[in-house]
């Protein structure tokens, strides 16, 4: 005859969490398939202009090329009030821009270069006169295409 | 001998681990997307050209933003609201030829002549201080962009059809994971003939210091 164990009584088999490892690693790629490195930590306020004509760009191709701009933030104060430009680390002069666009170009593959656009993260209190000499230096260094980055306006009707 | 079992390793922490490494990519990246308004900037002459080329007046529309941040248009002021349909009225004005000679079949506006000739002649300068503020700048290049847009979409949907505005075939078509090739291939040419139909000049005067 068959021997059965018995149980001992009242107690609950403990659930198995064999399954959770498989779980977690799903998450993990989630998101490492749909999420970007940050590259950047922002020494300077950020807050981008509201518009609703706007494009999406795509990071995750290699041709955008970011420039940032606004007011430094605490612990920076030592910039000044004004706003300051930030290129990769560091806040620098636009007269830097152009060893800047020189380093980001060797950073590329040549075909990639003339497909080059360049996203301006400017802050919304930003005054246009930095911004005209970004502008400036991109025309002379040829980086035509330029993207004012914004956020979505929310909708008013 | 005696057959040894060997012993299962202990997966127990596999899942400390994995967590570890979720947190990290957590920590590390970020999931914004950026949007933008695409403008191209005119290009860099080093030596100002011999014959300046002679646009006539009418076929100007002069956006002004002081440092005040108030707008001049057409050396009126007007409010931010108004621009769009401001604009509209002077790009699909149509009231003369275009280069070619060709009259503005498509367009419904006033036919006037102190207005644009045609759509493919109508040039916006946009002139700001150096003190505007970007954001009524962005605003305004917002504005702009809308008025080619909206002229774009209505002719998308008169030549398409209900549903084929100029926007949603563009974002189709600028859709990396639409891959089906012949599709694209129509798009191409259609998105091509609206910006033939109403291409965008917007200029950016460059700003004086005062």
């Amino acid at each position: 005859m068959a021997k059965f164990k018995k149980k001992k009584d009242g107690e609950l088999p403990q659930a198995s969490t064999a399954a959770l490892p498989d779980i977690v690693f799903m998450l993990l790629f989630f998101f490492m398939t749909v999420t970007v490195m940050k590259d950047n930590s922002l020494m300077v306020e950020n807050k981008l202009p509201e518009a609703d004509d706007i494009e999406k760009l795509n990071r995750k191709n290699d041709r955008v090329m970011y420039i940032y701009a606004g007011k430094p933030v605490a612990g920076y104060e030592k910039f000044g009030e004004e706003a300051v430009l930030q290129l990769n680390d560091k806040i620098a002069q636009p007269s830097e821009l152009k060893q800047f666009i020189h380093a980001e170009r060797a950073l590329r593959t040549e075909e990639i270069i003339p497909f080059m656009v360049t996203a301006l993260k400017v802050d919304r209190n930003a005054n246009m006169g930095l911004v005209s000499d970004v502008k400036q230096e991109l025309r002379k260094e040829n980086m035509l295409k330029i993207s004012y980055l914004s956020v979505k306006k929310p909708e008013a009707k | 001998m005696a057959k040894r079992s060997i012993p299962e390793v202990n997966a127990g922490s596999m899942a400390d681990i994995a967590f570890l490494l979720l947190i990290f990519f957590l920590v590390t990246t970020t999931i914004e997307q950026d949007n933008g308004i695409t403008r191209k900037l005119p290009r860099w002459e080093d030596v100002p050209q011999d014959e300046p080329v002679v646009i006539k007046e009418k076929n100007i529309f002069k956006v002004v933003v002081n440092k005040e941040d108030k707008m001049l248009v057409e050396d009126e002021p007007m409010e931010l609201k108004d621009l769009k349909k401001a604009t509209m009225e002077f790009i699909d004005n149509g009231g003369g030829a275009s280069a070619e000679g060709d009259k503005c079949d498509y367009c419904q506006g006033a036919r006037s002549a102190e207005s644009s000739d045609h759509p493919s002649k109508a040039i916006i300068a946009l002139k700001n201080d150096r003190e505007t503020s970007y954001s009524v700048y962005v605003a305004i290049q917002n504005e702009l962009g809308a008025a080619y847009t909206e002229l774009r979409n209505r002719e998308a949907t008169r030549l398409y059809g209900q549903g084929n505005t100029y926007t949603a075939m563009n974002a189709i078509y600028k859709d990396p994971k639409v891959k089906d090739a012949a599709l694209k291939e129509k798009l191409d040419t259609r998105l091509k003939k609206l910006k033939d139909m109403y291409p965008q000049f917007i200029s950016e005067v460059d700003s004086k210091t005062n």
